[in-house]
């Protein structure tokens, strides 16, 4: 789970990161306002959007009076902020930060993140910051310094210590950045985050750290224990079909094609939709119906599934094992008859109660498509889609 | 023999008297399974499914002589239960759980550490489908009756794809020695390597059917061990060539986040270590059934 910018900095300051002042705004006026109240000759406006790469979307402006802060937020309010890590609708600006202007003498990169190779928080830091970890890699690989942290123990000073060298800190720059690091690393650990990143952090003109930029994502799986970043969840960031998913013990992911995709398993889900685009058509989103689905989450699958106004097909494919074919086979029917599908529908039955479930699709006088392999099923949806007949 | 189970595992469910640990408890006694009790805490001494309940899992050691334990426990105490079965001297722990926290994996995995080598536990999962040796028992949640008793080994993330592999397996006469769900979070137990080295050493299995997916280094890892310590062939399928980066595909640990974690780039990595790539999710069992046939014709 992502949350704001702003809100990454108030945490994290709450553990001892320097951050600059700033204030949140939910409109224009307001954010004049905040500028005003903060005082100074230039601040920086940013759009509070759950995506990278906001400057470069025109998301961010430095501005030199309050009228100009003011000015600048109206243009942002209500936006869609289309970066090059959202897809082509954007994200909804409906809150902007205003901050102080940093004088800035050097861009760094931090970032904490989950190692699945050693199975521990990884701190990855670099010299150069205030580009994209993924360009950082590429271009300067390098500069990325990396150390790991027993859970055990914790990061020790020396870690921190030998970080904050390696990064050419010099002075009271050291121990500043062992307080960042050390605040970082309890942040993480003590919220169930996933993530943690300061890009840029910088080098003020007085030789002082400062945390500019802020990004923290949380463990889903943890928030029963973190109620306090739980309510953070902003659903204005959401895609709105994956969230009423999620809310219906769905799991789903949107995607370009008109092949909809209604299947138990990651993997499975994930084998029908490779399946699909090698027989030449284009799945139109990943559906995972979970396990002991009912007929009424079959037919909720299939409600989620026709939000998307691309899909021209429906694909059904169930490897039952701790579910049951004969219930997905009425969620099928149900779903025909109290949606009033009109689109084609294949289904491809296996595993448990199968011969039931199939009895149920042959009988129902529906024109279902039955398959009963993967390939026939994926061949069968891509030759019945109308606009390969067309 | 098979690996992980055999006629001898006495077994053990944490969770049994729950809806869930219960229904599949039930399961696996109605195949054949070994059950031989069950721990939830506060209901010892209780009878569930005819078998003894115990409050702690080192009683019902002591009391069953128990080796193996199957954990349906929720997520918010999985961990805890997983690192009880390892301090009461279980061999081999499998967990179904699916939403355990990774900082809850990530200490469990370091504490499983502490033991030596010679009584340190197997941990199976979590998220997973579990483990079947066909004809002798099962710890999990799979449909056994898909599976036909044989001698080639499956181990792979995804519940479902291995279903469909045992399935296509079936259909062309190939049987499973055992099949081992590794589970589909980024943080897991036993890695696909640590099976391929059970695998290998398993006299009853000829050969190895392994199903990957997008994210994480693990296919990676069993691609190189595969090529350096393997004479048994293994035949692949990566799951997710379709799936776009950035984007968790239900498994929590289905993610492409670094370099070498899409399905292309798993393939290309795979087959440079000399692994058979089913070049789709239909052709796994055509793929080991020509495999085979190039490896008896040799």
């Amino acid at each position: 789970m992502d949350i704001h910018e702003y809100q990454a900095k108030e945490i994290l300051a709450r553990f001892g990161v320097p951050v600059p002042r700033g204030g949140l705004a939910y409109s224009p006026e307001q954010a004049g306002y905040r500028a005003r109240e903060l005082g100074g000759s230039a601040w920086v406006v940013k759009a509070q959007v759950h995506s990278g790469g906001r400057g470069a979307a025109g998301g961010v402006k430095f501005c030199r009076s309050a009228d100009e802060v003011h000015q600048f937020a109206g243009t942002l309010f209500g936006r869609q902020l289309v970066t090059k890590q959202t897809d082509a609708n954007g994200k909804g600006v409906y809150r902007v930060w205003v901050e102080g202007a940093s004088d800035i003498a050097k861009e760094m990169y931090l970032g904490l993140v989950l190692d699945r190779k050693s199975e521990r928080i990884m701190i990855v830091a670099s010299a150069h910051g205030g580009m994209e970890i993924e360009d950082l890699a590429e271009d300067d690989p390098d500069s990325l310094r990396r150390m790991t942290v027993d859970p055990a123990v914790g990061l020790t000073e020396f870690q921190a210590r030998e970080l904050a060298f390696q990064l050419g800190l010099k002075g009271g720059q050291v121990a500043q950045m062992v307080t960042i690091l050390r605040a970082c690393y309890r942040a993480y650990r003590d919220l169930d985050a996933v993530m943690v990143e300061i890009n840029p952090l910088v080098i003020t003109g007085t030789g002082d750290l400062v945390a500019l930029d802020a990004k923290m994502s949380f463990d889903t799986n943890a928030l029963f224990r973190q109620p306090q970043i739980a309510e953070l969840r902003d659903r204005s960031q959401e895609d709105p079909r994956e969230s009423m998913a999620g809310d219906h013990g769905l799991s789903y992911v949107g995607l370009d094609g008109d092949i909809g995709c209604i299947i138990n398993g990651a993997g499975l889900a994930m084998a029908t939709m490779d399946m699909i685009k090698l027989a030449g058509g284009e799945p139109a989103n990943f559906l995972d119906i979970g396990g002991g689905a009912s007929p009424e989450r079959v037919v909720r699958a299939f409600r989620t599934v026709l939000t998307d106004r691309n899909v021209s097909v429906i694909l059904v494919n169930i490897f039952a094992g701790i579910n049951r074919c004969d219930w997905v086979a009425q969620g099928v029917v149900q779903a025909y008859k109290e949606v009033g599908l009109t689109l084609p529908v294949v289904v491809r039955l296996a595993g448990t109660n199968v011969e039931e479930g199939k009895a149920i699709i042959a009988g129902s006088g529906l024109p279902l498509i039955a398959a009963d392999t993967l390939a026939e099923a994926a061949a069968a949806a891509v030759a019945a889609r109308p606009r390969a007949a067309a | 023999m098979a690996i992980l189970i055999t006629k001898e595992t006495r077994i053990i469910v944490q969770g049994m008297s729950g809806r869930i640990g219960g229904f599949h408890a039930a399961d696996m006694i109605k195949h054949g399974t070994c059950v031989v009790g069950g721990v939830t805490p506060g209901k010892g001494g209780e009878v569930h499914l005819g078998l003894p309940l115990f409050n702690t899992v080192r009683e019902a050691v002591e009391a069953t002589g128990a080796t193996a334990s199957l954990v349906f426990v929720p997520p918010p105490f999985a961990a805890d239960a997983i690192m009880e079965a390892a301090d009461a001297g279980i061999q081999t722990a499998v967990c179904v759980t699916d939403g355990i926290p990774s900082q809850d994996m990530m200490r469990l995995k370091r504490f499983l550490k502490r033991y030596p080598v010679e009584r340190k536990m197997r941990l199976i999962g979590p998220n997973c489908a579990g483990v079947i040796t066909p004809g002798v028992g099962f710890m999990g949640i799979m449909p056994p009756h898909i599976y036909m008793p044989g001698r080639i080994g499956v181990v792979g993330r995804s519940g479902t794809l291995g279903y469909e592999a045992a399935a296509q397996m079936k259909v062309l006469g190939i049987g499973v020695s055992t099949s081992v769900g590794i589970g589909g979070d980024p943080i897991n137990g036993s890695s696909f390597r640590d099976i391929l080295e059970l695998f290998e050493a398993d006299e009853d299995t000829d050969a190895v059917m392994m199903i990957g997916e997008i994210g994480g280094p693990q296919e990676a890892e069993a691609a190189a061990y595969a090529r350096d310590h393997m004479k048994k062939p293994v035949v692949a399928y990566i799951a997710g060539l379709s799936a776009p980066k950035g984007r968790k595909m239900g498994h929590a640990g289905a993610i492409i986040s670094a370099f070498g974690e899409s399905a292309q780039e798993k393939v290309e990595i795979l087959a440079a270590a000399g692994i058979t790539v089913a070049p789709d999710p239909s052709s796994m069992g055509v793929t080991m059934a020509r495999v085979l046939e190039m490896r008896a014709a040799a």
